[in-house]
């Protein structure tokens, strides 16, 4: 069954066409990779997704609900959850209050007055955070500021606060670009790992082929603004359109 | 204790006691001593620095941990000055409902102004609420002030005067704002050898007060709203995407720095039944920001810290004159006495500001952290000596909460 339908989506910014009919289906419990060369509208597409931009026409459909003109935090709280091309982490907040916030906002919704708790007394909330840290291997840093923590960590970290509230479709946004090899494989072996140990679809855009063909179980390439072909790993690799289109030598 | 952790209570402890022997501290030299001007023990200065501490406790709930810089709190305080002795010109000179009044008053006011500054943030909510209270001063000052309709009795400044209702004082109750007949100007002496120490029963209120909302300040602090709080100022973008909409939490944090103005606006009238539209300046704006900044941004103690200092250096630098200053350096040769005294002349009496400009600069370079992170230096620095040698610890300024 498809999670997440998009179905003719366009958009534009001004005389540029960023996205052009854009229609995409991604499988529940899969992995979808979503490629192209820059300025493909790659970014336009996922912004469109989380309510940071409402597409000019068509519709976006989260589990037969329409996300359109919903606001980001609306958008979370039905089950989306995305990690951020550069990572966006509370970075003058400690690791564990890092941790803390997504299970608060998962269980008292957008806004709650609870002026009057202590951060100590809500054990269960501690107890998930600490958990989540435990499986994350960062539960020693908790105590650290996180604008202090490495590239590397702080991706983990972004990746833990998302999964911590257990959505039912992560994006993630070029989550290797920047990174070192050493780190980027490290990153790989993670979402590999949440993959096999959750139920959890996964939407990854990402220039990186190295991490595409590790992780993807579909395959959408996307060419100015409009999808070119949608396949498996194996399919795009030898599909000549993509070749000459995309991948060039490189691949 | 009071669902407090170690730490927190401690604190809390301190400062009830510092507030409650406040009477003693500020008063360490003799009253017929050339030091007796450092003394700071009389009642009306003694409530200044609660009654400011207040506000800025609150203005720190905003700024300290939303990141949110107001440049318009003084509009809250003003407004709750004028709502407090609204009560009195109608009901009577009891002090609760004049102060109950103030806080729910300012609190309504402060949703309003409130709701259309946080549409924008940064540099444009500060100017926002720099207009609105200007907008407010100039209302109070001349708009709501006219003989068809009087709210605020513009430049003379709202006061009571005998024709007025009061429609539940009592025959016997004092003529002057009073709790239930006690009135608020009250004040015991007590005389110990050359010392003399003033306990002022308005200053008790105030400083009771003072506990209460320190002590409410302290558990936003450590609940998961005022962790909230502090993610607006990390990082708005994150906390969208992470389910939670900013926007309410920023506005509580408003209102509820508001109801401290508020507060502490009522407050002033109560210990002086007077209410006038300079409060609602916006120097008087000015004036918290500097204290919470000069006292420790984000850090419990700082603001009443900073509050004391400013308020110490209003009233008793502006006090010396060049006599004094003649008095002091009298042992000096003629000549090299007179230019001691034109060297000093400009950074007092009404040249305070300078020196509280330059005082502030010092702070601001030398001490991002503020009074807060000066003291935490030096007690590393004391600790460190002690331990002797051991500098495993050295150095680490982490901001107190």
């Amino acid at each position: 069954m498809a999670i997440l339908k998009v179905k003719d989506v366009s958009k534009r910014f001004g005389g540029l066409k960023a996205l052009t009919d854009v229609n995409l289906s991604v499988e529940e419990n899969s992995v979808h990779a979503i490629i192209g060369p820059n300025g493909a509208g790659k970014s336009t597409l996922l912004n469109c997704l989380v309510g940071k931009l409402i597409p000019d026409t068509g519709s976006v459909l989260f589990d037969n609900q329409s996300v359109l003109g919903r606001e980001p935090y609306q958008i979370n709280q039905m089950g989306i959850s995305r990690v951020f091309q550069t990572p966006e982490i509370f970075g003058e907040l400690t690791v564990m209050e890092n941790m803390l916030i997504p299970i608060f906002a998962m269980r008292d919704g957008a806004f709650r007055m609870h002026a009057y708790e202590t951060i100590a007394n809500e054990k269960e909330v501690v107890e998930q955070a600490e958990a989540m840290l435990e499986e994350m291997n960062m539960a020693d840093k908790r105590h650290m500021h996180s604008a202090s923590l490495s590239r590397g960590d702080k991706r983990r970290l972004e990746i833990g606060m998302c999964l911590s509230q257990k959505p039912r479709l992560l994006l993630l946004d070029e989550p290797t670009a920047g990174m070192a090899r050493a780190d980027t494989n490290n990153t790989i072996d993670l979402l590999k790992q949440i993959k096999d140990e959750r139920d959890i679809t996964i939407a990854i855009i990402e220039h990186d082929m190295h991490v595409v063909f590790s992780l993807a179980e579909r395959i959408t390439v996307l060419a100015q603004g409009t999808p070119l072909v949608e396949d498996t790993p194996e399919n795009i690799r030898g599909n000549p359109k993509v070749r000459e289109a995309y991948l060039g030598e490189a691949a | 204790m009071l669902g407090l952790n170690k730490k927190d209570t401690s604190l809390l402890i301190i400062v009830a006691i510092l507030t409650l022997l406040a009477p003693f501290i500020l008063n360490p030299f003799p009253t017929d001593s050339a030091m007796a001007q450092f003394n700071a023990g009389y009642p009306d200065l003694m409530q200044r620095f609660v009654i400011f501490g207040i506000f800025a406790i609150g203005f720190n709930i905003l700024f300290g941990l939303t990141g949110y810089l107001s440049f318009g709190h003084a509009a809250f305080l003003g407004v709750g000055s004028y709502s407090a002795v609204w009560m009195f010109k109608l009901l009577s000179y009891n002090v609760i409902p004049a102060i109950a009044l103030s806080v729910v008053v300012a609190g309504l006011f402060s949703v309003l102004i409130g709701y259309v500054s946080l549409r924008r943030s940064g540099i444009y909510f500060s100017i926002l609420t720099l207009a609105f209270a200007q907008m407010s001063f100039a209302l109070a000052y001349s708009v709501l002030s006219n003989p068809k309709f009087n709210l605020t009795n513009g430049e003379t400044g709202l006061q009571v005067y005998a024709d007025d209702p009061q429609i539940l004082q009592g025959a016997n109750a004092p003529d002057l704002p009073h709790l239930f007949g006690l009135p608020m100007r009250a004040t015991y002496t007590m005389d110990v050898g050359a010392w003399s120490f003033d306990f002022n029963a308005g200053y008790y209120l105030c400083a009771v007060i003072m506990m209460v909302v320190f002590y409410l300040a302290i558990r936003i602090f450590r609940s998961p709203f005022g962790m909230m709080l502090r993610a607006v100022k990390s990082n708005q973008q994150r906390m969208n995407y992470t389910g939670l909409n900013s926007k309410p939490y920023t506005l509580a944090a408003f209102v509820i720095s508001g109801m401290y103005a508020g507060l502490a606006g009522g407050l002033m009238a109560a210990m002086d039944p007077l209410a006038g539209a300079e409060r609602m300046q916006w120097t008087a704006s000015g004036e918290v920001v500097l204290m919470t900044i000069l006292g420790g941004t984000g850090t419990l103690i700082g603001p009443v810290l900073g509050a004391g200092f400013i308020k110490y250096f209003e009233n008793i630098f502006s006090k010396i004159n060049d006599n004094v200053l003649h008095s002091w350096f009298a042992f000096l040769p003629d000549g090299l006495e007179d230019a001691v005294v034109f060297i000093i002349h400009p950074f007092i009496g009404k040249g305070w500001h300078l020196t509280l400009g330059i005082l502030f600069m010092l702070v601001v370079i030398y001490l991002p952290g503020g009074l807060v992170e000066g003291g935490q230096r030096l007690l590393n620095w004391i600790r460190r000596k002690s331990v002797g040698g051991d500098d495993t610890r050295e150095g680490k300024t982490e901001p107190a909460e």
